[in-house]
């Protein structure tokens, strides 16, 4: 199997967001996909005190040569799929770098210090025009919405996924995918095609 | 995406590490898990639970981790493969046993015992590191750095527990039990196994004369003669080597994850031709010729390594016992405060040790991206504290002990213990937690309170336990205090499931690991039967719960027991629809003119309730309530409205 070379070995992806929202299902599907193509992946996630509701985020390291310690280095990440924008926000503050690329669903979940009032949520628009300017590269991809739009939030993860590929940021094309999602999605395997489908359109536009 | 039973060999499959170690254990041929759920290590049971039947072994979650060790060891004893599995705490439960197993020794079939530890103590109560017990304990102790060693060590570590007749232990970390990576599979094997206690033969181990007992002490010897034999095996394992210059500015030992982080930082520096790395993966005994042969490829030394200095004093022991006129090189680790004696470590804190060691400079990023991305971030990156989920019981059994002991009015006193509820030494239990120790502590430390009357003691005592933990440690403690006329509550939050590592079932669950059908073991029938008044409340019934606490405060007397039980939130919501619609009636919240401070958003917390900053008045979140209704009692204006879905 002839494997393809990466832009930059090792490649450094963080998925972030909120417990509960999915990131590790994510970050199963690509890391499998990327294993069958023959890479070497390390993944490193927040378990155990990431409640619903705590912030999650996972390490995806890829490279052809060896296997990378399951935490990307400060400064080091290379891209960001941001399901929640101040997780991403906090992930460039400590792993961001003049060169990151960011996919990012805009949509806010707040957090009980907010709510309880000890803290603020920051105003949208600012926080996005953040990330734009800390990001080589920014796709805004309103995934909650559009999942809402096909009858249920959970339909966000694949969407997600489908935009991650259809950037074209990672060495992994919707063939490669579409079996992991067959296995992991067996029964609603339609539904989370047309996610995966429209993720991809929504970066193409 | 496959399980740990995939007959694939040569495939390279995406595992984590306690998938690679239930794999490993598969290719060994085990044919007896026994383990107590524990972060970060139940997924080994995790894995090997569903596909055991098919696999033809058996596997079980134990009451707790000193009889699954035990259970292990009996089916050693009758020949059979035999693993137990648990966190760090679960080690100091069987200690006790162990150090009795290894003067004793196993059976013809391997057994081996994996510790997960959890450095920083991100899911644990204490932080701990379980090598320094393999040393005191005197057993073989193995250690992976990536996750296809997590599964060939397992593999390997049955044959040398067969080998030298002594129990072999694993020590893994979080970053390698919880993380993923690839992992190349093996062989499954195909025989059938039988398993016969053979009580001539199979007990050669047992004691090493077959005709009469054999003093503890000889047998002591015979054990450090099993270790020479575990130490000349680990001079020649694979599972350490040397990866650098033949002469390194500087040499760096190391294990486990932190050889990840190590080559990570060697290459983040670009020293790969400066700095060599000698990897152990046999830690005890000490490998000490094959270390002796790397000690001179530097005249400087970092260990790196997580929690204890462990390879740190190991190898500043073998060099202080080295000829007079060895070279004495410089050794840098814990002791010189390059590396944290405490918490995880992660490829920036082994960059900054070789730093400073070799007065580099290293700049992660660019400098100007980095102010910008902390000055954006400074007021925009609010906290996400944690806490209990929507429709949680314990939030609502919070708030009635809460409530009984302010209306007791005695300075009343809640010891806790270990589970979710953990979580209310903080806001989400409204900080009524007041110690937290190990599995079982909080009914141990209420009985001694409780027998302090004669002192003058009046507040009253509350033990706080899951249903778990109930069974796991604190039986033991409730009968104490049942004999010895302590006085204090112990309150048993039954939720149903050991809900804080992943819902695994436990023997007040009527499921077995392996999704068996079995008896339940009542606990308000063994508590009844053991002379305690036993009350059983809804901790969403908020007013008769505060009740019944508030009449068995007053009451006194020995201990006694209140059953809270209710299903954890999590398992109800995945089989039911929630029972009912709850929304905030703007007409009657009357916000901050009512007085009640924002009870509801403000001190309950509960994350299905909101606080609408624009008109002032709370608001139910929809997506995240799921219907439990308890808000609706708390609410002084009654605006919290409930109608059945």
């Amino acid at each position: 199997m002839t494997i393809k070379q990466l832009v930059k070995d090792p490649l450094n992806l963080i998925i972030t967001g909120v417990g509960g929202q999915g990131n590790v299902m994510i970050s199963l599907i690509i890391g499998n996909a990327l294993v069958k193509e023959g890479y070497l992946v390390t993944i490193g996630e927040t378990y155990g005190a990431s409640q619903r509701g705590g912030p999650v985020m996972s390490h995806v390291r890829i490279s052809r040569e060896t296997q990378y310690s399951p935490f990307i280095p400060d400064g080091h990440a290379d891209i960001i799929l941001g399901m929640e924008p101040v997780e991403t926000l906090r992930m460039m503050r400590q792993f961001g770098n003049p060169a990151i690329v960011t996919i990012i669903n805009p949509r806010p979940i707040y957090s009980i210090d907010v709510t309880g009032g000890q803290a603020e949520y920051p105003d949208l628009d600012k926080l996005m025009e953040a990330i734009k300017e800390l990001s080589a590269k920014t796709w805004i991809v309103n995934a909650t919405e559009e999942a809402q739009k096909m009858g249920s939030p959970i339909f966000a993860n694949s969407i997600l996924i489908g935009a991650l590929i259809g950037s074209g940021v990672l060495p992994l094309d919707e063939k490669s995918v579409e079996p992991i999602l067959q296995e992991t999605f067996p029964k609603e395997i339609e539904a989370n095609m047309k996610a995966f489908n429209k993720g991809i359109e929504l970066v193409k536009q | 995406m496959a399980t740990i039973d995939i007959d694939a060999p040569g495939t390279s499959q995406l595992f984590i590490g306690n998938e690679a170690i239930a794999r490993g254990a598969l290719e060994a041929g085990i044919g007896f898990a026994a383990s107590y759920p524990g972060t970060p290590s139940s997924e080994i049971m995790g894995s090997l639970a569903p596909i055991a039947k098919k696999m033809g072994i058996y596997a079980e979650w134990s009451i707790n981790e000193k009889v699954a060790m035990e259970a292990a060891a009996g089916a050693s004893f009758a020949g059979i493969r035999a693993l137990a599995s648990m966190k760090q705490n679960g080690v100091n439960v069987v200690s006790d046993f162990l150090a009795n197993l290894v003067i004793a020794g196993i059976g013809k079939g391997g057994l081996v015992l994996i510790s997960c530890d959890d450095p920083s103590a991100i899911s644990s109560s204490n932080e701990q590191d379980t090598r320094p017990i393999a040393k005191w304990l005197d057993i073989p102790l193995v250690e992976p750095g990536t996750f296809q060693e997590a599964k060939d060590m397992t593999k390997w570590l049955f044959d040398l527990a067969e080998k030298t007749g002594t129990l072999c232990m694993l020590r893994s970390v979080t970053r390698i039990a919880h993380a993923r990576g690839n992992v190349k599979l093996g062989e499954l094997p195909k025989k059938e196994q039988k398993a016969y206690f053979d009580q001539i033969h199979d007990l050669r181990n047992v004691m090493p004369t077959t005709f009469m007992p054999v003093p503890s002490a000889l047998r002591h010897a015979f054990l450090h003669l099993k270790l020479d034999k575990a130490q000349e095996k680990f001079e020649s394992s694979p599972f350490n080597y040397y990866v650098g210059p033949d002469k390194a500015d500087l040499l760096i030992i190391t294990c486990g994850s932190c050889w990840l982080y190590s080559q990570d930082a060697v290459k983040a520096l670009k020293l790969e031709d400066k700095v060599g790395i000698l990897k152990l993966g046999t830690l005890w005994p000490l490998p000490e010729k094959f270390v002796e042969k790397h000690l001179n490829k530097s005249r400087k030394i970092l260990f790196v390594e997580e929690i204890d200095p462990f390879l740190e004093r190991s190898v500043m022991e073998m060099v202080a016992n080295l000829p007079a006129d060895s070279p004495r090189p410089t050794f840098y680790g814990k002791r010189s405060k390059h590396i944290n004696a405490y918490g995880e470590l992660n490829p920036d804190l082994v960059i900054k040790a070789i730093a400073s060691i070799t007065s580099i400079t290293y700049q992660p990023r660019d400098v100007e991206y980095g102010k910008k991305a902390e000055e954006f971030s400074k007021s925009s990156v609010p906290e996400r504290s944690m806490t209990f989920c929507a429709g949680c019981p314990h939030r609502a059994t919070f708030w009635a002990i809460k409530n009984a002991l302010k209306l007791d009015g005695r300075d009343g006193i809640v010891t806790g213990d270990i589970g979710c509820y953990s979580l209310a030494l903080g806001p989400a239990g409204f900080f009524q937690v007041r110690t937290m120790h190990c599995m079982g502590a909080g009914a141990g430390i209420a009985n001694g309170l409780g027998k302090l009357g004669q002192f003058g003691f009046n507040q009253p005592v509350l033990a706080v336990c899951g249903d778990s933990t109930f069974f796991h440690a604190t039986i033991p403690a409730l009968i104490n205090g049942i004999y010895n006329q302590s006085n204090f509550i112990l309150v048993i939050l039954d939720n149903n499931a050991t809900a804080m590592t992943g819902f695994q079932p436990h023997p007040g669950t009527g499921m077995t690991a392996m999704g068996e059908p079995t008896k339940v073991v009542s606990m308000e029938a063994l508590c009844r039967s053991l002379g305690a008044r036993v009350e059983i409340c809804d901790p969403f019934d908020l007013e008769s719960t505060t009740a019944t606490l508030l009449e068995m405060m007053a009451e006194g007397g020995g201990a006694k027991v209140a059953i809270m039980r209710r299903e954890c939130e999590l398992v109800r919501g995945k089989k039911e629809k929630p029972p009912y619609k709850v929304h905030v009636d703007p007409d009657k919240c009357i916000g901050e003119a009512c007085g009640c401070d924002r009870l509801c958003t403000r001190v309950f917390l509960c994350p299905g309730l909101v606080w609408d900053k624009k008109v002032g008045k709370s608001k139910i979140d929809e997506v995240i309530c799921t219907g439990c209704g308890v808000c609706t009692d708390i609410c002084p204006q009654g605006a919290i409205i409930k109608e059945a879905a």
